[in-house]
């Protein structure tokens, strides 16, 4: 989230668009009717379902699932065709005034899509900005060059008018109007409005371009960096965003460092091409401190070692090979994994085409899971999974793990306020938590190498763990979570005389002293930081403030500065130099989230994203231009959102004939190959649309949840209270499909995929929230399953996942669980 | 932190006063709570469910966790709590809990209870076959990798930031390249 949970209750208007908050964020629904109450907000709910969050909407917009970009692009091509811009945001704070190279061609010349495309992937050489003699982007700020980008992105979205747009998401075109006209309405700059968004968003082979659908729109009306704005995705793990920040993908290191590649030899060849570099000097170009964070990240994890050769301990990727949570199974499949850590997740349930994903898991010698209860993953091999346990020769440990009552650490909510949980009891029977488990594997690790040597093991040998040493009696001691937040905020390792620009005055720090903040953090290797945007969480006097508990509220605003602790350098708000104008006054009087006060030469209210006098800098410090980008180079399927179909799909796509993403990676097409693994051959493939596949599942299936249960139901399904709520699997569908296939309430269905002919079973729930989608003057229909289920627990049903197509999105790798084809028919 | 219950109708009183009425936010006033409840140690956590970060109190008595409740305090969610987090209590009190350390030879139709440390030591030496048979120096252009490819680790959405920093760190220093989780999906 660019703001955060209390921060809702200033917006002007909600779009809540590929989320449910009042089902799976129940508690975010409070700020949503604060600011309906208080304000008088208008809430806009556009989902394929009615779900309980439309039920209180003000506008309520059904669209077709995996429609998103075509919706949104009615409602960009509105803004711009009325004006309904905020003009003086977008001309100082947006790159719309950028000049794009004269070569680039969009998808209005090229039907459906970008110039450059080679094979499945673009070569971007004509998708940049014109620089001028100094470097700095050209620029026309009367935005009327039409090679501007705020031209380009006109003529882009012109094609997607609300006659057409209607007919390919089935949106009423009055609803769709009513939702451009509603939400464009906040462009005037003191209104906000602000975007909750979830997996039904990202959950597509086009999901990343979903979320860019939803800047390009906020930055057109002014809407990111003021309270009651900005994009926010509702994170679904209560630490999915600290996970994250702490690095546990396969492209980037803490603190969102890329990760090194294998043509970076060297951390000085790493640091010359992950710097980036920026002429304007009114751009903070943030990324230009990475030698900085990569150094002392380096110290952290070798503290012993020199920069140098700290970094050729690191792993290295190939540059271009994909090593996300798709390729983890098909490389299993393939038998080139042979082991596998599991720390609480689910992946017989949670992971696409899941019934292969079992099958996959079973090629491993050995699988180690760590979790409260008994998992389908951890049970992959019992009977119950419809297999026979003689023939799996997979070793597996079950490591019981300790609840979040059971130890002390923080957590980092979607709003990135970071809390601290102490511990009320000890863990249950022999269970440990998950930090005890890995000092364990660790010293015990750093034993066995120093004992028997072997493949490259200095690394191992020394790795700097100063939390759970081995005592003089050979016990591995229980490790400290404070000692590790101490070393993740980082410390001085050397003397050092800093400089402090801003006030004047030269800080001096010793060995041992606490790094106040990122800005202290040194290239030299004198500062150890584990995660360069967790510095400041602990203050110089060593007082963690991720236990800060003061209600304060200074401001009004709800910001609660002194509650928890936010990352970045608790700021609030993140962006929040776009709440002002250049001026450094605030485009709303009446909810400011920071000023500039002439008398005191100083910004008040929220932590500024960065320092200096107003118009001294722009206002998006993370891109090296410093300006929010409606053209994104960065992307890997376009700069602007395009409209494709899902790749499961009973819809021809009718803007252009480029039916789906020309980028993402076809496992599909890879499945029917003679050569294929059998078990990736039966598990990814697709009905694609005009096949005859597509006509034996003609109907769109997407997964969400239920208020009850959780993700896969690992930590739900064994909660009495919540299966007594929920007990079983069910899917929705309307009183018409029901009729048209002789299916009444509560009857037992099947439900088969092109990936699982056998199918699963759900019990029938017939509703009103489920409508045919009127496309191209024909109806189609939809169902929707929730994703919960599985064979283990106290509560168990047909697993959703088993149906879901093993495709992602081209720049996250995401599955694409939201829109599929089934067929469905009485069990 | 632990709160004495004065003080925490206190904190309360002055929430209620200072929220207002008929905002739809405004904190209930306290119930009057059993006996066991009222005079228990309480301890302040975070719910482990969804990303809001709902604050939660838990009442613990004699080492057992005897309530669990909305924090009022909590500004996000001011005392309220939706299905899941107002169950938090039985996670904590809950007999199907994995309580031992249970394995599964190849080829097995059950767990079996085994010690952590034969288990400990049986997964470091799985872990030190499987990486010294496949590490990698260098790969197919002989550009220096150190890695290895036989190893995955999944998961981390569900640990303390310590724990899944403290994880990555050991992934990395083990030279494993298929490190993701549920972010990705």
């Amino acid at each position: 989230m660019t703001n955060h949970w209390n921060d809702i209750q200033h917006a002007d208007a909600i779009l809540i668009m590929g989320s449910n908050p009042a089902e799976n964020h129940p508690i975010s629904f409070k700020w949503v009717n604060e600011a309906r109450t208080k304000r008088g907000a208008k809430l806009i709910v556009v989902d394929p379902r009615f779900t309980r969050s439309a039920a209180t909407a003000d506008i309520y917009a059904r669209l077709r699932p995996g429609t998103d970009i075509a919706f949104l692009g009615a409602v960009i091509n509105y803004a711009i065709e009325k004006n309904r811009i905020h003009e003086e945001y977008v001309k100082n704070y947006t790159d719309a005034a950028y000049i794009v190279n004269p070569a680039f061609q969009g998808a209005t010349d090229l039907d459906g899509l970008f110039s450059g495309l080679t094979g499945a992937k673009y070569d971007k050489a004509t998708w940049a900005y014109e620089m001028d003699e100094n470097g700095i982007p050209k620029q026309d700020l009367t935005l009327q060059d039409p090679l501007c980008v705020y031209q380009l992105l006109k003529k882009h979205y012109s094609r997607y008018t609300i006659k057409k747009v209607s007919d390919i998401t089935g949106c009423d075109a009055a609803d769709l109007e009513a939702v451009c006209e509603t939400y464009t309405a906040t462009c005037k700059p003191e209104l906000s409005g602000t975007i909750m968004y979830a997996m039904g968003t990202t959950q597509h082979t086009y999901g990343s371009q979903n979320v860019r659908a939803f800047a390009v729109l906020q930055l057109l009306l002014g809407n990111i960096g003021n309270a009651g704005g900005g994009i926010n995705a509702l994170r679904g793990e209560s630490n999915v965003q600290g996970s994250t920040d702490h690095g546990a993908l396969f492209h980037i290191l803490t603190g969102y460092l890329k990760y090194p590649k294998a043509n970076q030899p060297t951390l000085a060849v790493y640091n010359e091409q992950n710097t980036p570099k920026n002429k304007d000097p009114k751009s903070l170009n943030w990324w230009g401190n990475t030698p900085k964070y990569m150094a002392s990240l380096m110290k952290a994890w070798w503290r012993d070692a020199d920069l140098e050769t700290a970094y050729s301990y690191l792993p290295k990727i190939d540059d271009g090979k994909n090593y996300s949570y798709l390729p983890i199974y098909s490389a299993m499949a393939n038998g080139e994994i042979k082991g596998m850590f599991v720390w609480g997740m689910n992946p017989a349930v949670g992971a696409p085409s899941s019934k292969m994903i079992r099958k996959a898991i079973a090629q491993l010698d050995w699988m180690v899971c760590v979790d409260l209860w008994e998992t389908e993953t951890s049970a992959f091999w019992q009977k119950e999974a419809g297999v026979n346990p003689a023939d799996i020769k997979t070793e597996v440990f079950l490591l019981p793990a300790a609840s979040s009552m059971e130890k002390e650490g923080s957590i980092s909510n979607s709003g990135r306020w970071c809390q601290w949980r102490y511990k009320a009891i000890d863990p249950v029977g022999h269970a440990e938590d998950d930090l005890w488990i890995i000092n364990q594997i660790v010293n015990r690790t750093k034993a066995l190498y120093a004992k028997e040597g072997g493949a490259f093991p200095d690394p191992i040998a020394n790795l700097t763990w100063n939390y759970g040493k081995v005592g003089l009696d050979g016990k591995i001691h229980p490790p400290s979570p404070r000692e590790v937040a101490k070393e993740i905020n980082g410390y001085f390792i050397a003397e050092k005389e800093i400089e402090d620009k801003a006030k004047g005055e030269i800080k001096k720090f010793k060995p041992g002293d606490i790094v106040p903040s990122f800005a202290m953090l040194q290239d030299d290797g004198s500062t150890v930081c584990g995660c360069w945007v967790y510095a400041g969480s602990i203050d110089d006097k060593g007082e963690n403030k991720m236990m800060k508990r003061d209600p304060a509220d200074p401001t009004g605003l709800g910001m609660f500065p002194n509650w928890s602790w936010s990352w970045p350098v608790n700021r609030r708000i993140v962006y929040n130099r776009a709440s002002v104008n250049v001026e450094g006054k605030p485009f709303s009087k009446e909810k400011p989230v920071l000023w500039w006060s002439p008398l005191k030469k100083a910004w008040l209210g929220d932590i500024p994203d960065g320092n200096g006098d107003p118009d001294a800098i722009l206002p998006f410090i993370m891109v090296p231009h410093g300006r929010g980008m409606l053209f994104a180079a960065g992307m890997s399927d376009g700069p602007f959102p395009e409209h494709y179909e899902p790749l499961e799909s009973v819809v021809k796509n009718t803007l252009s004939n480029s039916q789906v993403s020309p980028v993402i990676t076809r496992w599909d097409e890879k499945a029917k190959e003679e050569t294929c693994n059998p078990i990736l051959a039966a598990g990814c493939i697709a009905a694609l649309y005009g096949s005859e596949e597509a006509k034996e599942f003609p109907t769109i299936c997407s997964t969400y949840r239920v208020s009850e249960h959780w993700q896969t139901g690992q930590m739900t399904r064994w909660i009495p209270w919540l299966n007594e709520l929920v007990p079983n699997q069910f899917v929705e569908m309307s009183e018409e499909f029901a009729r048209e296939h002789g299916i009444t309430f509560g009857d037992k269905v099947k439900l088969t995929s092109a990936r699982n002919v056998e199918g699963i079973t759900a019990y029938a729930m017939i509703t009103k929230r489920l409508k045919p989608f009127r496309i191209q003057g024909k109806d189609i229909h939809m169902v929707g399953i929730t994703w919960h289920f599985g064979y283990k627990g106290l509560a168990t049903g047909g697993n959703a996942n088993d149906l879901t197509p093993f495709i992602g999105d081209p720049n996250t790798m995401i599955p694409e669980y939201k829109a599929f084809l089934v067929k469905v028919e009485k069990a | 932190m632990n709160i004495s219950r004065r003080n925490f109708l206190k904190l309360a009183g002055g929430t209620l006063a200072a929220a207002g009425v008929g905002t739809g936010i405004g904190v209930q006033p306290a119930f009057a709570l059993p006996k066991k409840v009222r005079y228990a140690q309480e301890v302040t956590t975070i719910c482990p469910y969804c990303g809001v970060g709902c604050g939660i109190i838990a009442h613990v008595s004699n080492g057992k966790v005897i309530n669990t409740e909305g924090d009022p305090d909590h500004p996000i969610n001011k005392g309220a709590l939706c299905s899941k987090g107002g169950s938090l209590y039985q996670i904590a009190n809950n007999d199907k809990r994995n309580k031992k350390v249970l394995y599964r030879a190849p080829g097995a139709d059950a767990w079996k209870e085994v010690e952590w440390d034969w288990a400990l030591d049986k997964i470091t030496a799985n872990l030190k076959k499987t990486r010294d048979a496949s590490f990698k120096l260098t790969n197919a252009n002989n550009e220096v990798v150190n890695r290895c490819e036989s190893i995955a680790a999944i998961g981390g959405a569900a640990l303390d930031n310590e724990e899944v920093y403290a994880l990555t760190k050991m992934n990395r220093a083990l030279g494993l390249v298929y490190v993701e989780h549920q972010a990705r999906i």
